[in-house]
């Protein structure tokens, strides 16, 4: 399980985080959402260690991850599929999901991996080749959480996987995130589509301004009158 | 396929060895300086396109390092009687005086004095960024310059170092060019080479995949600044003088011009672009001499040559705004192709 302790983070004067506390339990999808702002990707950059916390804790099945580096936290299987995809554009699909494998030395577990990428996302398959550049938003989408899948994650974060997405391939990526779940792996999801996230989660969490507010089953906060003003964007 | 590339390659080698031997005996004098001193600016490219090119880091520095290579290996390698007819304002560091190595050892030495002047000046700086980097590091070449000029009785200073052994020969010259290239096309294609570009492309990434930036950044810059070393110890124990005002920073921008010439992120652009313009700046000096050619009658205009050369280099980044490769490189595949010997595979290009 990965649990959250009463973290703060400061960037400068701002006070970004202001002692969240969260938990995701191995198996399940967990959502944090939350309006622009509210401190959402600076808590999954801090559990990868990319945003030093000021004060709390974060461990990992009662490990403690702060003073780990980012590469010994990817190592411990905790990888994050940071926002607007950031695929290297410049290097072939082949080369991006290599360097997913980056940390890892099995060289035929990595084959296995690499194919199993290529069962969920056929299409990188037809452009392994290509240059990640050259690719359309969805497929750049899909070639970043087949890099983090290269790691072997045991849990997966993802920042804002919808950003930017046509309808159609959000409802794709969506589906995949709940087939990549059923195989075992634990999602920790960022998204401001609060419908889509909460639909697709088991439990959620609503951070406003570095503060959690409030809390639940997706389904419930789904169905709670003040998520749905303030994020499905429902008249009263 | 791999094999017959081998031989192909090995091939290709034997027979530019051949023409390179040919042409030691034939050519003269000039015409193979001239040869030489691409085989010099090859190194240097490939050193500046490592970092800038492959990394993504905007390095100004390459005149610095360079002359921290040739003043080193050159102060190995000169023997005690030509240290003291240089040395007469003030006498060379007694330790150093009566120090003569084999060139080989003192180059290998200059590219580690360079190296480690590319740590140090690295772990500081490789903390900014683009333009902010690019006059850090300019500012470092500049010192090292002015360092060097003030440092009398181990650089002899202003005067600069006369009558160094000449003994980048042709064959050192190439030599060395090779094994930086097969280096580098080595370097850039192992899982090493795919972190570089994965910094360039993108930090906030590679870090996320657990790369570290930071290292992978000062790594490259090292090497860079190994290989620049090894390049400016040749260029010393070719031309046999060195002195401050030839490590000017335009020196790194013509390296840098070679670079963006052939294309930042290619190994064989960088080759193509060395010679090309090696030999151009060469070639056209019948510019600056007076002229006689059908309505064109100057009585020698000093300059003509660079407002040409400069007018054809504009030319090239109009119309390849990426240089000369892009990013590709040569392969026999890609040759294969363009010479119309296989069909054009139906997805990419040249490999």
């Amino acid at each position: 399980m990965l649990k959250i302790d009463n973290l703060s983070v400061h960037y400068g004067g701002i006070h970004a985080l202001q002692g969240i506390s969260l938990e995701v339990p191995e198996g399940k999808i967990v959502t944090l959402i939350g309006a622009n702002g509210a401190g959402k990707s600076t808590t999954l950059k801090s559990i990868v260690g990319l945003v030093k916390p000021s004060a709390g804790s974060i461990t990992w099945n009662g490990e403690p991850l702060i003073t780990k580096g980012t590469k010994n936290i990817v190592e411990s299987g905790i990888v994050l599929v940071p926002e607007g995809r950031r695929v290297f554009a410049n290097l072939t699909v082949d080369e991006n999901l290599s360097l997913g494998a980056y940390a890892r030395n099995d060289k035929k577990a990595i084959e296995s991996d690499r194919e199993r990428v290529f069962t969920l996302f056929p299409r990188l398959k037809d452009r392994m080749k290509q240059k990640a550049g050259t690719l359309s938003g969805g497929e750049q989408q899909m070639l970043a959480v087949g890099r983090a899948m290269m790691t072997k994650p045991k849990v997966l974060m993802m920042d804002e996987p919808s950003l930017g997405l046509a309808p159609l391939v959000v409802k794709d990526i969506f589906t995949i995130i709940k087939e990549i779940n059923a195989e075992g792996t634990t999602i920790l999801l960022v998204e401001q589509n609060a419908k889509a996230a909460l639909e697709a989660a088991h439990f959620g969490y609503v951070l406003e301004t570095g503060r959690i507010t409030m809390s639940g089953e997706g389904k419930k906060l789904l169905a709670d009158d003040g998520v749905r003003k303030a994020y499905l964007g429902e008249a009263q | 396929m791999k094999t017959r590339n081998n031989i192909l390659t090995l091939g290709a080698l034997v027979v530019f060895a051949m023409l390179l031997g040919l042409a030691d005996r034939t050519v003269g004098n000039y015409a193979m300086r001239i040869l030489n001193l691409s085989a010099i600016y090859i190194v240097l490219a490939l050193s500046l396109n490592l970092v800038n090119g492959f990394t993504g880091l905007f390095s100004l520095g390459s005149a610095g390092f360079m002359a921290v290579g040739a003043y080193v290996s050159a102060i190995l390698t000169m023997s005690p009687d030509v240290k003291d007819m240089n040395f007469f304002l003030e006498p060379l560091a007694p330790w150093l005086q009566g120090l003569t190595l084999p060139f080989g050892i003192a180059l290998i030495a200059g590219g580690i004095c360079a190296a480690l002047a590319g740590l140090i000046i690295g772990l500081p700086v490789l903390r900014l960024r683009d333009d902010y980097l690019g006059i850090a590091t300019l500012g470092f070449s500049e010192i090292i310059r002015v360092v060097i000029t003030n440092l009398q009785s181990w650089t002899n200073g202003a005067q600069g170092l006369k009558s160094i052994p000449k003994v980048s020969t042709t064959w050192v010259v190439w030599g060395v060019a090779l094994l930086a290239i097969l280096f580098m096309s080595r370097l850039v294609h192992s899982s090493y080479g795919r972190q570089l570009k994965a910094v360039r492309d993108d930090e906030i990434a590679a870090e996320a995949m657990g790369v570290n930036v930071f290292r992978v950044k000062v790594v490259s810059f090292t090497l860079s600044a190994f290989i620049a070393g090894v390049g400016g110890a040749l260029l010393g124990h070719m031309i046999t003088t060195i002195d401050p005002k030839m490590f000017s920073f335009m020196l790194t921008f013509n390296i840098l011009l070679i670079v963006v010439l052939g294309g930042s992120g290619s190994i064989t652009g960088s080759v193509i672009a060395s010679i090309a313009v090696t030999v151009l700046m060469e070639a056209m000096r019948f510019l600056d001499e007076p002229l006689n050619f059908l309505f064109l009658k100057t009585d020698g205009l000093p300059g003509l040559r660079m407002v040409v050369f400069s007018v054809l280099l504009m030319i090239v980044v109009i119309f390849r705004q990426r240089g000369l490769m892009g990013e590709r490189e040569f392969s026999w595949e890609g040759l294969a192709r363009a010479a119309g010997l296989m069909p054009r595979s139906k997805k990419g290009g040249l490999a």
